[in-house]
């Protein structure tokens, strides 16, 4: 491969990204506590129809029924779902023509974040779909997708719009009866996104999301599905910060994504959400239910970057479920403190010919406990699957724990199935050969820990890497003496 | 600029270093020899501040203050720059985000702005060209699977682009094939100026012919036991280091 001007030249390029604040936005915000009614009064507020309302009533009964999980590899004082409010908007009614009418507090919170919307309509055309507390507040770039047929809006918004695409698909690949997390986010989903791509369409821009949580005590639910009609392609990017706080703030989301025959669909997150203090009090947690589907010929890959929450709990998975399909999944997990991270994948091979790579690079400092679990599962009639998993593990000091859970089924002769891992140290040698060029023990392992991770950072999106690369020098800040 | 006065040094329950004086003036070239085991690397990881070592008495002044006190980076900053015997590896970091970052660093560590990208674009060509060095082999992680060559030319181009007051090639030539040392070591006199210094560690007079230092240093236990001109190189090469252990004891 040559390696051009070009190729230095961006290599030279750096950009700063800032983090942490919360913006005090006045919100209206239900009594805490859960029953039918809150779900009713979630979905009237929302101004939904009859079936969404039922369809919320079915998966909350069902949750009822249902048992916390407890076989991850995580420890954490169980939430009250009886203590979180399950609503907050903005109380300033969004839908603004111009940039102008919104709220200045909010803009300014958005230039904090680094996406402020001038900014991000002259950069790189990335339309920004601005989840904030739960209700999208303003949505760019619309025209130029609509002209396409492309739908991107909020999930309130299409299931008002859109509700044969929404009725059609929602749960299809995520049910509402799945797991714990994903029936209580069934029932009480407040916002999110939605997006379909048309037949034959090729998606101009990345398209983004930024998630925040900003309400103390606020859980936020967030459901995201996105439709890649036949032979389409989007890429889709998701990213967050959280304020400090010394409050537990669950997070439970769900995320489906379909991709029909011929399509394929990037889906690219950056999480670092408020991880606790240095001794672990307070913190997000984060359980969600991210999953793909895959018909004849389709791609989907999911790249993520999680440096944040105090717990995680997080599988993208695919169903490879027609022929020749394809399914990606490349992790970079940091765990710092006392964070504890429970994140993998899992590829279910259904079709023939089905392939799937799994790369994930976990780091842990600190006191903190890193572990990757993935299910590779061949069925029986996926002649001649394919699967490769790389999982390598970087640890800092000696109190931190890498854990490798690798569990592999398949039911076909034929599968080719291999697993590679590695558990290494970052040396003296390597720091001290960096001090030694000027570069500060927290900068050279920065930069280690980068250049480790280099192969998945690769997978993204050019402008999303630049902040992701940033995102694990912030989250290492402090990990050495 | 560098002024080593007494200097002791080692590691926990060994003594390596015994009593090091050495001065060296900007302008100048000094050569360090010595048999394998008797300090040489040890000496330069001291003056580069690897902490590993401890030092139990003596001083290390350079441009007029002690830097004992400074942390590796800081000396670096200050312009001390050591070309490692054994370069180590940094797996997916390239050559050029790793010389990027040690050049914005030191100068944040001035007080200055990043490098502009296009000035950091004409240094890295003009000192590849300089060094013969093909401007792939930058986009390549450092060290990871390069040559024993490789590896030190990598060092000298580091050096070309960071342009240190004082730097110290632990047997940079070592690895080097005939023409490498050659350029290699072009590369070095380029860059020497009456205001900077080399300290060269080698075990061959080879180098010496290139790179020609104003003085020779015999380093045998922990202490240097000679010093003289250029020709105490030769006089080296020809009668090995028992002429000098030979000439203590007497
Ligand atoms: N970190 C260490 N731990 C233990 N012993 C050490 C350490 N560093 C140096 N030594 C010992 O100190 C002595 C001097 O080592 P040093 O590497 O400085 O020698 P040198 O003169 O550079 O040798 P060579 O010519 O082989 O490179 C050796 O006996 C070596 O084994
Ligand atoms: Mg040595």
């Amino acid at each position: 491969m040559a390696y051009t001007e070009d190729d230095l030249e961006k290599e030279l390029a750096t950009k700063e990204y800032k983090y942490g604040f919360y913006t005090d936005i006045e919100s209206e915000t239900f009594p805490v506590g859960l029953n039918e009614d809150i779900v009713r009064a979630i979905s009237k507020k929302k101004e939904e129809p009859e079936w969404m309302t039922e369809w919320r009533i079915e998966a909350f009964r069902h949750w009822q029924t249902l048992e916390e999980p407890e076989w991850a590899n995580v420890h954490y004082e169980k939430p009250n779902f009886q203590n979180i409010s399950y609503y907050s908007a903005p109380s300033k009614k969004p839908k603004y023509d111009s940039l102008d009418e919104v709220d200045p507090e909010l803009l300014d919170t958005f230039k904090r974040l680094g996406i402020s919307l001038d900014e991000q309509k002259k950069l790189a055309g990335v339309a920004v779909d601005v989840v904030m507390d739960s209700v999208s507040v303003t949505t760019t770039f619309k025209k130029t997708l609509a002209e396409k047929g492309i739908i991107f809006c909020s999930i309130s918004e299409a299931i008002k719009e859109h509700p044969e695409l929404v009725k059609k698909y929602i749960g299809t690949v995520v049910p509402k009866t799945d797991n714990f997390y994903a029936a209580l986010n069934s029932a009480v989903f407040s916002d999110g996104s939605f997006c379909y791509i048309p037949k034959g369409v090729r998606c101009p821009m990345e398209l983004s999301t930024y998630f925040r949580i900003n309400q103390a005590g606020t859980g936020q639910f967030e459901r995201t599905l996105v439709v890649a009609d036949e032979g389409s392609y989007v890429s889709y990017l998701e990213g967050c910060t959280a304020p400090s706080r010394d409050e537990n703030q669950l997070h439970a989301a769900v995320v489906e994504l379909i991709a029909l025959d011929d399509a394929e669909i990037k889906y690219s997150t950056v999480q670092n959400w408020y991880p606790g203090n240095d001794e672990g009090k307070g913190g997000v947690y984060n359980f969600v239910t991210k999953r793909g589907l895959c018909e004849k010929n389709a791609k989907i890959s999911w790249t993520q970057v999680e440096t944040g929450s105090a717990v995680t709990w997080k599988y993208p998975s695919c169903v490879l479920k027609g022929d020749n399909s394809i399914g990606e999944f490349y992790s970079i997990a940091v765990t710092n403190n006392f964070q504890q991270a429970d994140t993998g994948t899992k590829m279910i091979h259904l079709g023939k010919n089905t392939k799937s790579t799994i790369i994930s690079k976990g780091i842990s400092a600190g006191q903190s406990q890193n572990s990757y679990r993935g299910l590779v599962q061949i069925n029986g009639r996926a002649e001649n699957a394919r699967n490769f998993s790389q999982c390598d593990s970087l640890l800092m000091g000696n109190k931190c724990g890498a854990h490798t859970f690798p569990y592999i089924e398949a039911k076909n002769k034929s599968a080719k199935v291999e697993h590679e891992a590695t558990t290494s140290k970052i040396g003296e040698d390597q720091i001290f050969y960096c001090n030694q060029r000027g570069i500060d023990t927290e900068k050279a392992i920065a930069l280690i820990v980068n250049g480790f991770s280099k192969e998945v950072l690769n997978k993204l999106p050019m402008e999303f890497a630049v902040e992701a690369q940033k995102l694990l020098e912030i989250s290492l800040e402090g990990s050495v003496g | 600029m560098l002024e080593i006065k007494n200097l002791n040094a080692g590691i926990e329950d060994k003594d390596i270093l015994k009593g090091i004086d050495l001065k060296v003036n900007a302008g100048e070239v000094h050569a360090i020899m010595g048999p394998n085991g008797s300090g040489k690397s040890t000496l330069s990881s001291v003056i580069a501040g690897k902490e590993e070592y401890e030092v139990n008495g003596g001083d290390i002044i350079f441009e007029g203050e002690s830097i004992l006190e400074l942390d590796a980076e800081e000396r670096a900053h200050q312009g001390v720059f050591l070309s490692f015997q054994y370069p180590v590896e940094i797996p997916g970091v390239s050559v050029t985000n790793f010389i990027k970052t040690a050049i914005n660093e030191t100068r944040k560590a001035k007080g200055l702005e990043d490098m502009p990208a296009s000035d950091m674009l004409k240094m890295i060509r003009e000192k590849s060209e300089l060094l013969e060095i093909d401007r792939k082999f930058l986009s390549r992680s450092l060290n990871e699977g390069f040559s024993g060559g490789e590896k030190k030319r990598n060092e000298i181009f580091q050096m070309a682009m960071l342009e240190p007051k004082l730097a110290i090639l632990d047997e940079t030539d070592s690895g080097l094939d005939i023409d490498a040392l050659r350029i290699v070591s072009n590369g070095v006199n380029k860059l020497r100026s009456k205001d900077n210094a080399v300290i060269v560690i080698t075990h061959y007079q080879r180098l010496l012919e290139y790179i020609v230092p104003d003085f020779v240093h015999v380093l045998v236990d922990g202490k240097i036991v000679k010093s003289g001109g250029k020709e105490l190189a030769l006089e080296l090469e020809e009668k090995g280091y028992d002429w000098v252990k030979a000439e203590l004891t007497a």
